[in-house]
């Protein structure tokens, strides 16, 4: 029960960076490439119908999590607490930059809601990759201080940074060298994936500079994750046990290497969708190898007192996520429909339905 | 470690309480706006059409206000109240996850079509997606109000020896006695939010001399729901509410009524008087005889209980705030009652529409039934305290045991600041909507 309950976190999670991936993607390349009004627009159509509801993917996963997990979550949230609530604050922005930039028509208050959307954006897709990196690398659970526990075994609290960035300091920070590379992984990953959801979805004259931009940053993308995978070596010593135990964990990686180099064809690619199919492939496959990984172990522990979390150690009690497979499929089903009436209604092109426009 | 809580207990209040702010009108206007669109179906009268597309532009300057806000909301039982989620995870994390499944993925999916599809979908699949966006926004309210019904009165739970407060009956957080009078008032409470704004927007028009055809229909329409909800809101649903309270938390409706003393022979009820609490009694009271036994129990001379029959250590922590939290919002209510009862009296003999003074006055209660509305939950969530979960986890015992108060404070702080931001914003645009006024137009 436990294990169908994580399955069931780890596709939200999964989905919810494919959907709302799009949208921080999008927010960078308005960021750095949108010069025109008409490019700005093209964007904003793109995904303005949607972000609410990609966003619910992280709310709703937070509540599965909270009914699935409740001692996952109260240790993840209350350590991670500074850069959580800086998640909150530049969901925020991200937020009214996009709603509120077409309430009033003057230059300087769109140039303030356009960067507020896209640096917001940017810092996101930044924050999450160093969130995940936060979690293979592990946290130093019960705070232990020269070997004694300064709190419960299940709880820790970690500061942004330690003077030395290391991650093998023994205070650790959530800005080391190891999560930094892992975040800017997802910036580039992101901006990949927002280019070819904007090649998808808009006729914008952007779209075959952007498919020059995805080529090349995917060369990028290729150097860094090699790189991560060497450095890998020095966080866990045996980083891909995993994969040796039980191969056919093994097809996580090989869906993350193909959306990598089927994303290389992207010049070539008659039908518009297939670029963002590849990206979608690269953050699934990255995401759920990441996680595949550490199984068992949700957040480990890096110092011998305290046992890893594993989903077997924080999981809810049995009758609570029995009776949730009652409603459980009912939403699911629900949230399918939808997903298929919004995406079948603003089905094509976007750039004319005036996102925004007061 | 005192300061912590103090710290964590003002930013979840302080959150909570702005975010509130904007659901309370979604709600209700949604239902409105959802009237005026089914209102233009069946009549074919293009201003019915025109209004709801109207609201709709403050309704999506709300919600987008609701949502920014309300994502917080759902962190912060995490980052702030670990060791109460770690606890209670598997009963309230229960009702929360449907919330988030069931009503935010409706909502969301469907407002981007309402907002943006009326010229693709045509105007009777416009209405439905109107329909399905209010019917997650009050879904969202009865999750929510079961999750925190559940705080009040407990129901379904057993509590293992490691504390953990472990669910053993899901249909009893739904059959929870707490739920529905609580539900059913908080909902009539949002009517007469979004009642008075709207009959408050169509009285500035008319006032202002401008956009008559609107101004009229929103002050009637205002009028009507008004009147029902304030009706609503005090009877049944108040008084199920109170009679909750004298049942389940008798030291709290004690603290609430300011009874310090058991009255023999029948309480009364209190008018105006300010707690003294050096000495336990109320300074400068005006008060009934009798009535509020009456109210309670539909017996004039039963009793009720004061505070002197209860041990201090369960007294609610602020009893004047709470005190004042309630009292201002049943004296709110009544105000409510009388001015709608008059307006829709001129509006029966067809003189609401220049009868100037009335109309001030609808425009100046805009506020008002925030107000009643915020103080409202205080007096549900100041009567709850000192406990987290009433009689069994003590608020004290539900804070994140790692997050340091300068932490917290700084957060709080950051908040705030945001905070302020965003409601200075909010003003400005609603303002601007508002002073632009609706459209007439061809359909
Ligand atoms: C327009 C707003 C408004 C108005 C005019 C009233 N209320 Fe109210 N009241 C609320 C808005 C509200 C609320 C904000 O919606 C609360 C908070 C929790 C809840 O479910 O509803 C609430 C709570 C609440 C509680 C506390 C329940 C608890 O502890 O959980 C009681 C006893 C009452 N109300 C009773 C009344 C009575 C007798 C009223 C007579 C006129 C009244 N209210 C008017
Ligand atoms: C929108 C209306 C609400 C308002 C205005 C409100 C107001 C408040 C206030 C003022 C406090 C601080 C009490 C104190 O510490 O003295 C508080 C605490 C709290 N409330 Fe509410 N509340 C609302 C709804 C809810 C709901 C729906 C829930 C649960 C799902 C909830 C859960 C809590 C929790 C967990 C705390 C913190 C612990 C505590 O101080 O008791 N609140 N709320
Ligand atoms: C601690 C308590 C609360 C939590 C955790 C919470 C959580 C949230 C979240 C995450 C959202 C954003 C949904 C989206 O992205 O679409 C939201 C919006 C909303 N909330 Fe709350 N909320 C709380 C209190 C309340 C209360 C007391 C009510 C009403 C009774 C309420 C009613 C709504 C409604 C109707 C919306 C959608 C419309 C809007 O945002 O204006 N919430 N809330």
């Amino acid at each position: 029960m436990e294990l169908f309950w994580y399955i069931v976190l780890m596709t939200m999670l999964a989905v919810y960076v494919i959907l709302d991936g799009y949208d921080f993607g999008s927010g960078i390349i308005h960021l750095f490439f949108a010069k025109t009004e008409k490019d700005k627009k093209a964007i904003t159509s793109a995904i303005g119908p949607f972000w609410d509801a990609n966003e619910v993917w992280l709310i709703a996963a937070g509540g599965v999590l909270f009914f699935g997990f409740p001692t996952l979550y109260a240790s993840s949230f209350s350590g991670f607490y500074l850069p959580l609530i800086m998640i909150l604050w530049l969901l925020i922005f991200r937020a009214i930059g996009l709603e509120l930039r077409g309430q009033v028509h003057n230059h300087m208050w769109e140039a303030i809601w356009d960067k507020a959307f896209g640096i917001s954006s940017l810092l996101l897709a930044l924050f999450f990759g160093v969130a995940l990196g936060n979690v293979v690398r592990g946290v130093n659970l019960g705070n232990v201080v020269e070997g004694v526990s300064t709190h419960e075994a299940h709880y820790f609290f970690l500061p942004l940074w330690n003077p030395t960035f290391s991650p093998q300091a023994e205070e650790l920070g959530i800005i080391d060298w190891f999560t930094l590379l892992l975040g800017i992984i997802s910036v580039v990953a992101l901006t990949i994936h927002g280019a070819n959801w904007i090649i998808f979805k808009t006729n914008s004259d952007l779209n075959e500079k952007l498919k020059k931009v995805v080529f090349n940053m995917n060369i990028v993308l290729v150097a860094l994750v090699a790189i991560s995978l060497l450095v890998w070596h020095i966080i866990e010593p045996n980083p891909f046990h995993n994969f040796i135990a039980k191969p056919w964990l093994l097809i996580f990686p090989l869906i993350t290497f193909t959306g990598l180099f089927g994303l290389f064809k992207v010049k070539t690619f008659k039908k518009h969708g297939l670029g963002f199919l590849f990206s979608s492939l690269f953050l699934l496959g990255g995401l759920t190898s990441t996680v595949a990984s550490i199984f068992p172990k949700v957040l480990p522990s890096t110092n011998s007192i305290n046992p890893d979390l594993t989903l077997y150690n924080v999981a809810a009690h049995e009758y609570g996520l029995t009776v949730g497979l009652y409603w459980f499929p009912i939403a699911v089903v629900l949230v399918a429909v939808y997903m298929f009436i919004q995406y079948k209604v603003f089905n094509g092109k976007m750039d004319a339905i005036g996102y925004g426009e007061h | 470690m005192e300061d912590m809580l103090f710290y964590d207990r003002m930013q979840f209040a302080f959150t909570i309480t702005f975010h509130y702010l904007f659901p309370q009108l979604t709600m209700g206007l949604s239902l409105l706006i959802v009237y005026f669109k089914w209102k233009f179906l069946r009549t074919k009268v293009d201003k019915y059409n025109d209004a709801a597309k109207f609201w709709m532009k403050i309704f999506a300057l709300n919600f987008a206000m609701g949502v920014v806000t309300g994502i917080p909301m759902e962190f912060q039982f995490g980052t702030n109240w670990a060791k109460f989620s770690e606890l209670t995870g598997g009963i309230i994390g229960q009702t929360l996850a449907m919330e988030g499944m069931f009503s935010f993925f409706l909502e969301s999916s469907f407002l981007g079509l309402f907002l943006f599809g009326e010229k693709i979908l045509g105007h009777k699949l416009h209405f439905v997606t109107g329909f399905l966006v209010f019917l997650g926004s009050w879904a969202s309210g009865y999750l929510i109000i079961a999750t925190h019904s559940w705080m009040q009165y407990p129901v379904g739970y057993e509590v293992l020896e490691n504390g953990k407060f472990i669910l053993n009956n899901f249909g009893a957080l739904f059959s929870n006695p707490w739920l529905i009078p609580s539900y059913l008032h908080n909902q009539a409470a949002s009517m007469v939010t979004s009642s008075f704004v709207v009959a408050a927007i169509g009285a500035f028009y008319l006032l202002n001399d401008k956009h008559h055809e609107f101004g009229k229909l929103f002050v009637k329409t205002g009028v009507i729901f008004g009147l029902i909800s304030s009706l609503l809101v005090a009877f049944p649903t108040g008084d199920l509410a109170a009679k909750n309270v004298v049942k389940h938390q008798p030291v709290t409706f004690a603290a609430m009524e300011g009874i310090f003393e058991t009255e023999q022979g029948g309480s009364e009820i209190v008018l105006i008087g300010q707690p003294n609490m050096r000495e336990k009694k109320l300074d400068n009271k005006i008060a009934v005889p009798n009535i509020l036994s009456f109210l309670t129990y539909q017996d004039w001379n039963a009793e009720i209980k004061g505070l002197d029959q209860f041990d201090p250590s369960v007294y609610p922590t602020n009893i004047p705030g709470l005190y004042y939290a309630y009292h201002i919002m049943v004296g709110l209510g009544t105000i409510f009652i009388g001015l709608m009862l008059l307006a829709a009296i001129q509006l029966f003999r067809k003189k609401l529409y220049t009868t100037k003074w009335i109309l001030w006055a609808l425009l100046f209660l805009l506020p008002f039934p925030y107000i009643a509305n915020t103080t409202g939950w205080y007096t549900a969530e100041l009567g709850r305290q000192p406990w987290l979960v009433y009689n069994l986890l003590r608020t004290s015992a539900g804070a994140s045991p790692t997050v340091s108060s300068g932490n917290t404070l700084f957060t709080l702080l950051g908040f705030i600041g945001l905070y302020l931001l965003l409601g200075l914003l909010f003003l400005m645009l609603a303002g601007k909507i508002i002073n632009k006024g609706p459209k007439l137009e061809k359909h």
